[in-house]
């Protein structure tokens, strides 16, 4: 072995026009929401915490929710849950050797992102105090 | 492969049932997460006794603790994957492996605490 090569199936050039398709996609955003929750879990144990500790911890609890940024990132972290859950059932799915194929995985990508994104909006709702 | 001082540090044998545990725990999550949305929607509307009432039963403490060792068990084996995928140097993937088994093995005392405080 002398002189390294880096062999590359494509160039840097080609990244550009390289476009990940639907499954790619919803499968790097599982990736994504599940390290996401990872690191927001201490954040949403002291809120848990504080919840269950005193009617008076509850009254802070519920005032930090109200705070309009919390509220945004409740609701991030409402889509991560939603995405990350959707997206694991399809995976279940996949393991069990259903849908397996290019048009079908596809489409199951389209409705974990149909529903997730529809129970997102849901969630968002009420974050909020819409509903 | 390279031995000694320059040995590629990655198990064996673990994988599959690591694959496995995973899938396992993710069944008991969505479980877990359908179970607590349907007693947080019956105990509408939600004030304190309400919300608190949920964690008094030792079914639903036990149900929760639960929950959080799949939770951290789970997330150790995603977490790790990742900084397997992203992570070359061993020394840096090493410490970041031992700091998210602290971290998951920290938030699931405090979980069990919070629980047991109610």
């Amino acid at each position: 072995m002398s002189a390294k090569r880096v062999i590359r199936n494509i160039s840097i050039g080609d990244l550009v026009r390289y476009k990940l398709p639907v499954p790619g996609v919803l499968s790097i955003l599982h990736r994504i929401s599940g390290a996401v929750m990872f690191l927001a879990l201490p954040a949403l144990l002291w809120l848990f915490d504080a919840s269950l500790r005193s009617e008076v911890g509850f009254g802070q609890a519920r005032a930090i929710a109200g705070h309009v940024l919390v509220k945004i990132v409740l609701t991030g972290l409402a889509w991560a849950l939603l995405h990350h859950l959707c997206a694991g059932v399809r995976y279940l799915a996949l393991d069990l050797d259903l849908g397996l194929d290019r048009m079908a995985s596809r489409r199951s990508s389209w409705i974990v992102f149909a529903v997730s994104l529809a129970l997102t909006a849901w969630a968002a709702l009420a974050v909020f105090g819409v509903i | 492969m390279p031995v000694g001082s320059r040995r590629v540090v990655v198990g064996a044998h673990y994988g599959l049932r690591d694959w496995i545990v995973q899938r396992a725990t993710a069944v008991v999550l969505l479980a877990y997460v359908v179970l607590l949305a349907v007693m947080v929607a019956l105990a509408r509307p939600i004030d304190y006794d309400a919300w608190a009432s949920i964690f008094v039963p030792a079914t639903m403490k036990i149900a929760t603790l639960i929950a959080f060792v799949a939770l951290a068990y789970h997330a150790w084996i995603g977490m790790r994957d990742i900084w397997m995928d992203y992570v070359r140097p061993t020394a840096i993937r090493l410490t970041l492996q031992l700091v998210t088994i602290l971290w998951l093995a920290g938030c699931l005392v405090w979980a069990a605490m919070i629980l047991w405080k109610v």
